[in-house]
């Protein structure tokens, strides 16, 4: 700062050319660049350096639990702490079936709802319906479960779930006695607290569509629905892609709700009425009382799985994003 | 200039503020551990602020395999846990640590049934009813306990603890104990490998879970089957008797079970004809040898009080106070702690 002060004084002291004045300013400004490079890289690299360190921290915890169970951590399926037997396939499955579910209900109703805001809705009843969605998530995760347990599961139990079975009782996903908690229970708690930002992020991904893209296509006489899905959805798809990606790293981390509603059984069940568990969850039930080692160790281990599977499911999806953008850019082309 | 110097002021302000808080600031003695006892540490706590005003307690009631480590880590001055510690864990202490039975409590088997009957358990049929091998609430082996009850011939739905508790480790104690298909296939633990049943987060989710399924069954403490007005069995106890949990019962057990010199025990399935056989306690741990004098010494006063003063308060929180045997070994062995 001691090296601005001087020039700035002059500029403001004197009457100076503009021109000169420009030069003057130079340097500082030069210096300033350079520091806003500099803050802005450490910034960009702390968020890297601490995903490293946290994959570090959950490899070290977990040394000993690799050490003795190796790739069969990942492949079977016995949650043993008494023998000390630990396998996470029935919460890998968990976790990916239950954002599975949550994502195929939260995404379409996230994205009509965005649509409707920002296409269809009149003025007045935009910004209410924006606020009760973004209310919705406020509410904390413990409350929501309470609520899944006492409200929502009664409810699924005696309609919703037999309406299912007496549909789609043939096949072998709605097959099977109905408790109420189960893995549908869960990833319908996930879809509720993933729709808020989904909804959010794609309502402002919409909102950025620029104008002029509609109404070239009213100008061609397209209909309402042909300028949403011509003019605005096929233009934010990118986007809307990044916010079913944010929704999903939610779901994927979701914890205390989904908990309460899921059963906690670690199985692998065709059918959906039966209850799960997920990695998250088994982290937050079992680790405040692991009092051995190996179980904490496990424990540890099941974090760094949960962790490698965000990344991994994370790099699926841009694959997928980059592919679905490039084949439709080959097809605009022909 | 004019701005450094105001905020040099105020930094000579923050400073000797700092400076005199710490001057009169109480002693604080450190503990972490189980959950279950913690409405009544907590109550401890807060009146022997009256008794003696320097010193002050700070307890994170963080579960108790935390209340292990950090004692063994010595991050605390005082640990706390629903089960005693395994020769293993005791081995990693850096000194002899005593443990300190405070109150006990109980598990009890609720159910939801039409007409809320009150049924007799035991220990072999409630391990057939967690095992999956019974299955329906009109079993044979259900009917001949409960002689005059109607039973519906309705499937029975499990609701077990999903988290790690002291809860489940008194339930599966005393399932080991007396069945030896329990004690090979599942054993004891503060979480099992379950072979039936679904998962509630902690007493709360399992008493919810049962009030909320028809035909369900499972373990919660005492208190939460009582609060959600839920019917709970009476279990069958060592010498016979159908026993139904109360905090008498509970002490009961406390009073005839066999307690070795370390205080390592367990109540379940005690020998008393009024015992309640799934009964448990819970324990604060402390090392025989106190690092800093003047807190050791704040420590035992406050231990000596919560044995003498403090055990009277358990009665109105729902927990089982010791039998006055046990309290006069447990005020021997505090005197044992040496500064």
């Amino acid at each position: 700062m001691e090296i601005a002060t001087p020039p700035a004084q002059k500029i403001f002291g004197a009457p100076l050319a503009p021109r000169s004045a420009a030069r003057a300013m130079a340097p500082p400004s030069r210096f300033g660049d350079k520091a806003f490079e500099w803050v802005t890289l450490t910034m960009a690299l702390a968020v890297v350096v601490l995903i490293i360190l946290i994959g570090w921290q959950l490899w070290q915890g977990s040394s000993l639990a690799v050490q003795k169970f190796g790739f069969h951590f990942l492949t079977t399926s016995t949650w043993d702490p008494v023998a000390e037997q630990f396998g996470a396939l029935p919460f890998i499955y968990g976790t990916l079936v239950s954002s599975l579910i949550a994502l195929l209900i939260a995404v379409p109703l996230s994205i009509a709802t965005a649509v409707y805001l920002t296409e269809l809705a009149p003025l007045w009843l935009r910004q209410p319906i924006v606020s009760l969605i973004e209310m919705l998530a406020a509410i904390p995760s413990v409350i929501l479960g309470l609520w899944g347990i006492f409200v929502m599961i009664p409810w699924l139990r005696d309609y919703p779930f037999p309406l299912l079975k007496r549909l789609f009782g043939w096949t072998p996903f709605f097959s099977g006695p109905i408790y109420g908690t189960s893995m549908l229970a869960g990833g319908i708690i996930i879809a509720i607290m993933i729709l808020p930002i989904i909804t959010s992020v794609s309502r402002e991904i919409l909102r950025s569509v620029p104008n002029l893209q509609r109404e070239a296509a009213y100008a061609l006489g397209a209909t309402r629905w042909e300028v949403t899905r011509i003019a605005v959805l096929s233009y934010a798809r990118k986007g809307l892609f990044g916010a079913v990606i944010l929704g999903l790293g939610r779901a994927l981390g979701e914890t205390m709700a989904v908990t309460m509603v899921i059963g906690n059984t670690p199985q692998i069940a065709a059918s959906l009425f039966k209850p799960g568990y997920t990695l998250a969850s088994v982290i937050a039930n079992e680790f405040t009382e692991a009092t051995t080692d190996l179980y904490l160790q496990a424990l540890f281990e099941i974090g760094l799985v949960l962790f490698g599977l965000t990344i991994l499911v994370n790099l699926l999806a841009q694959l997928l994003l980059r592919t679905i953008t490039t084949a439709s850019a080959t097809r605009a082309v022909q | 200039m004019k701005f450094l110097k105001f905020g040099r002021k105020i930094l000579a302000i923050v400073l000797l503020t700092g400076v005199s808080a710490t001057a009169s600031a109480q002693m604080m003695i450190n503990g972490a551990g189980a959950t279950f006892p913690y409405p009544i540490y907590s109550k401890w706590f807060d009146e022997y602020a009256k008794v003696d005003p320097s010193v002050r307690f700070n307890y994170q009631s963080i579960g108790s395999g935390g209340g292990q480590k950090q004692i063994l880590a010595q991050t605390v001055d005082f640990g706390a846990s629903d089960g005693p510690m395994s020769d293993d864990n005791l081995a990693k202490a850096p000194g002899k640590l005593l443990h300190i039975p405070t109150v006990a409590g109980a598990d009890v088997v609720a159910y939801n049934l039409t007409g809320n009957p009150t049924l007799k358990f035991d220990a072999d049929t409630i391990a057939g009813i967690f095992l999956g091998q019974i299955k329906k609430w009109n079993d044979a082996k259900i009917a001949a306990l409960n002689p005059g009850v109607t039973l519906p011939d309705q499937e029975i739905v499990v609701v077990h603890r999903s988290d790690g508790s002291g809860t489940t480790f008194i339930f599966t104690d005393y399932l080991s104990k007396i069945n030896p298909e329990w004690k090979t296939k599942v054993g004891t633990n503060t979480s099992v490998n379950w072979p039936t049943g679904i998962g509630g987060k902690g007493n709360e989710g399992v008493a919810g879970q049962i009030k909320q399924t028809p035909g369900a069954v499972g373990y919660v403490e005492l208190i939460y089957a009582v609060q959600n007005k839920m019917p709970y069995a009476e279990i069958k106890n060592a010498t016979g008797e159908f026993v139904k949990p109360s905090l008498e019962s509970i002490t009961a057990a406390l009073a005839t079970a066999n307690i070795p010199d370390d205080f390592r025990f367990s109540i379940t399935n005690a020998p008393g004809k009024d015992a309640y056989p799934i009964s448990g306690a819970t324990w604060l741990l402390v090392y025989e040898q106190q690092k800093d004098p003047a807190k050791g010494k704040k420590l035992v006063a406050f231990l000596k009080w919560a044995a003498k003063d403090g055990e009277k308060m358990a009665r109105d929180l729902q927990y089982a106070p010791l039998p006055e045997n046990l309290q006069q070994r447990v005020l021997k062995r505090i005197d044992e702690i040496k500064m």
